[in-house]
């Protein structure tokens, strides 16, 4: 994938994600989100390192992710507003957007909890015969989750062909990486026997080629990766903390933060005029998708557990 | 006839499978060695990648088989240890029975997972000797308990061959049941329907699992006046099965093996008092609120519903006694 490619989709994660904010605060999309804006080349590098049929398992931070990986961007808002025409016909949200069809197994609202989810997907996909690599996204935060630390294990032992996303964001909601994690991240990955990295999550090009060489590893049957992508989160850990003004970033650090946007490295490899022409581009698709997710149907409260069961028998 | 045990049906239900669905598996601890029996012969007969020795990491495989499940397989989990069911109670009742509406239908997660040696095993003290259907009933996990071989058999098939996540409980107390069983007839028995395994006409008795066996005893003493009604699947509960059974005694008694408030009891004398139209208020047999079940066997067995629980029960309602 090539340095416009990159570009766009770290303008569509952003622009995408400021439009969602807006909605947030005039009420289109209840519940609010937890956005990605800052982090969004890790994103856009691993997906960029995909095929179409492998597979990922989000967070619920995870509009980046299933963007990304080519969601439609009018199904995801729609989605985030609760509408019959997202991605998961209103049933999902935010923290749940999946498109099975896209290898988008779902954003996760349990920290850790989609690392074993991968595994077992790419687990069951090598035993089918099919060369289908898993990419689990988690935070810093999961790295303190005794599931996902038995997932790497797993993933270890049996050579799975998953590879290991961190987020290093530097807090776990407002926990800082550094009173949390004993160790360093990269080291209880290594100590499974994995070989991990830190990288620049700021820079889509760095992510993409470490994801690269991670995902042949794995297509090949040489097993896991770990990947820790050093990253800052921008904006809120939620929505919600805007009204609840939680004090625990300096200003100093905020723009110290800020200073390395991925949307401006990507965006200053490229001449003047084609990143304006993206831009345009990116804006009537997001107006576009706006005005679809705004106009489609709410779903009927009559069929609020339609598809609790997948099976076909009436469940009483 | 050759005789089947209980035991012996489970292992001989998840061979059948394994053997006609190459998308089934089987993963737990100690599956490769059968340590609890259950899958005796099966790594022999399918390989280490049908037949999966895990690590002790309860968490990452219950997941990994919702992500095997994910990408079409089936997986089966054993749990060795009913209490194993608390740790990744997130795992099933979070994650695997939430995906298809979450999803808004994009997938089904079916995955069995079975625990052989439910409830008391007889000294095995206060954590490995729970039986905790009602907490999978209660947030919407099919939930199955079956009671003789030829139903472990024949659930056990319907839980694998079920789109959606099943949990079976084997209690300890059922395993070594043996009965006459020509394997010929064996067969899938759907979930949801239960079942009237003795006819009576003047006390329905609910009874699950191992507990069907003392409800029979007792019905035994009190000739054709004990109706037993085992529903097999503690979710979906056959209402309709059960309400015509009480349709023809008009009195109710549960005996149900595990805590009272908030129990399987509960939900079924609340179903009665919606529906049925009983002449005695119904009477429940559990074990008391919030028990954790000591390890002294007369204080394990003073715990646990028995059948002199069950007769006081019986008696009560037969006489009218509130």
């Amino acid at each position: 994938m090539g340095t416009v490619d990159l570009y766009r989709t770290v303008r569509l994660i952003r622009r995408f994600e400021e439009r969602a904010i807006s909605f947030v605060r005039s009420g289109e999309i209840v519940g609010g989100i937890h956005p990605y804006v800052g982090q969004e080349a890790i994103a856009a590098g691993v997906c960029a390192a995909l095929r179409p049929d492998d597979v990922i398992t989000s967070t619920h931070r995870g509009h980046g992710h299933v963007l990304a990986k080519g969601a439609n961007p009018a199904r995801m808002l729609a989605e985030l507003m609760g509408r019959e025409s997202g991605l998961n016909k209103g049933r999902g949200g935010s923290m749940h957007a999946a498109d099975f069809g896209l290898g988008i197994l779902g954003a996760n609202a349990i920290v850790g909890a989609a690392g074993s989810i991968a595994t077992g997907a790419a687990w069951a996909y090598q035993r089918q015969g099919k060369d289908i690599v898993a990419v689990s996204f988690f935070g810093d935060g999961a790295m303190n989750e005794g599931m996902l630390l038995e997932a790497f294990n797993l993933a270890a032992l049996w050579r799975v062909p998953v590879v290991f996303v961190c987020e290093n964001n530097g807090y776990a909601t407002t926990m800082p990486v550094e009173s949390a994690v004993a160790g360093s991240i990269t080291g209880r990955a290594r100590a499974f026997g994995m070989p991990a990295f830190t990288i620049d999550g700021q820079d889509p090009e760095k992510v993409l080629a470490a994801t690269t060489a991670a995902v042949g590893r794995a297509r090949s049957g040489r097993g896991p990766t770990f990947l820790e992508c050093t990253t800052y989160r921008f904006d809120a850990h939620h929505t919600f903390e805007h009204r609840a003004r939680l004090n625990y970033r300096s200003t100093e650090e905020l723009s110290t933060g800020r200073s390395r946007d991925p949307v401006e490295i990507q965006g200053a490899r490229l001449a003047a005029e084609q990143r304006a022409a993206v831009d345009a581009e990116i804006e009537a698709l997001l107006d576009a998708a706006a005005g679809i997710a705004m106009g489609s149907a709410h779903p009927d409260p009559a069929a609020a557990l339609e598809f609790l069961y997948a099976s076909a028998e009436v469940m009483r | 006839m050759p005789k089947l045990s209980y035991l012996k049906a489970l292992n001989r239900a998840l061979g059948d499978e394994l053997a006609s669905d190459e998308s089934v598996f089987v993963l737990g601890e100690d599956v490769r060695v059968a340590a609890s029996n259950l899958t005796a012969g099966l790594f022999d007969r399918f390989g280490p990648e049908r037949v999966l020795d895990t690590p002790l990491s309860e968490q990452a495989f219950t997941n990994f088989a919702t992500g095997a499940a994910l990408a079409g397989l089936r997986p089966v989990i054993e749990f060795q240890i009913p209490s194993l069911l608390f740790l990744v109670f997130e795992q099933i009742a979070n994650q695997a029975h939430k995906f298809s509406l979450m999803t808004g239908g994009q997938c089904q997660v079916p995955v069995t997972y079975v625990v052989p040696g439910s409830g008391s095993r007889t000294g095995w003290a206060g954590q490995h000797s729970d039986h905790p259907y009602s907490l999978f009933a209660h947030v919407g996990v099919k939930t199955v308990v079956p009671s003789c071989p030829a139903d472990a058999y024949g659930l056990l098939l319907s839980a694998i061959r079920d789109n959606d996540p099943v949990v079976v409980f084997a209690p300890a107390g059922a395993l070594g049941i043996r009965d006459d069983v020509e394997y010929a007839d064996l067969k899938a028995v759907p979930l949801g329907v239960g079942q009237v395994v003795r006819e009576g006409s003047d006390v329905t008795v609910v009874a699950l699992g191992h507990l069907v066996q003392e409800a029979l005893a007792v019905a035994d003493e009190l000739p054709g006046q004990v109706e037993v009604f085992d529903p097999r699947t503690v979710y979906p509960l056959d209402v309709d099965g059960l309400a015509a059974s009480v349709a023809k005694t008009r009195r109710l008694v549960v005996i149900d093996d595990s805590n009272r408030t908030s129990g399987f009891a509960a939900e079924v004398l609340a179903v009665a008092a919606e529906r049925f139209d009983l002449v005695v208020p119904p009477r429940r047999v559990t074990r008391p609120d919030g028990a954790v079940l000591p390890f002294a066997l007369a204080l394990d067995r003073a715990v646990q519903p028995g059948r002199d629980h069950l007769v006081a029960a019986i008696h009560a309602v037969l006489k009218g006694d509130q």
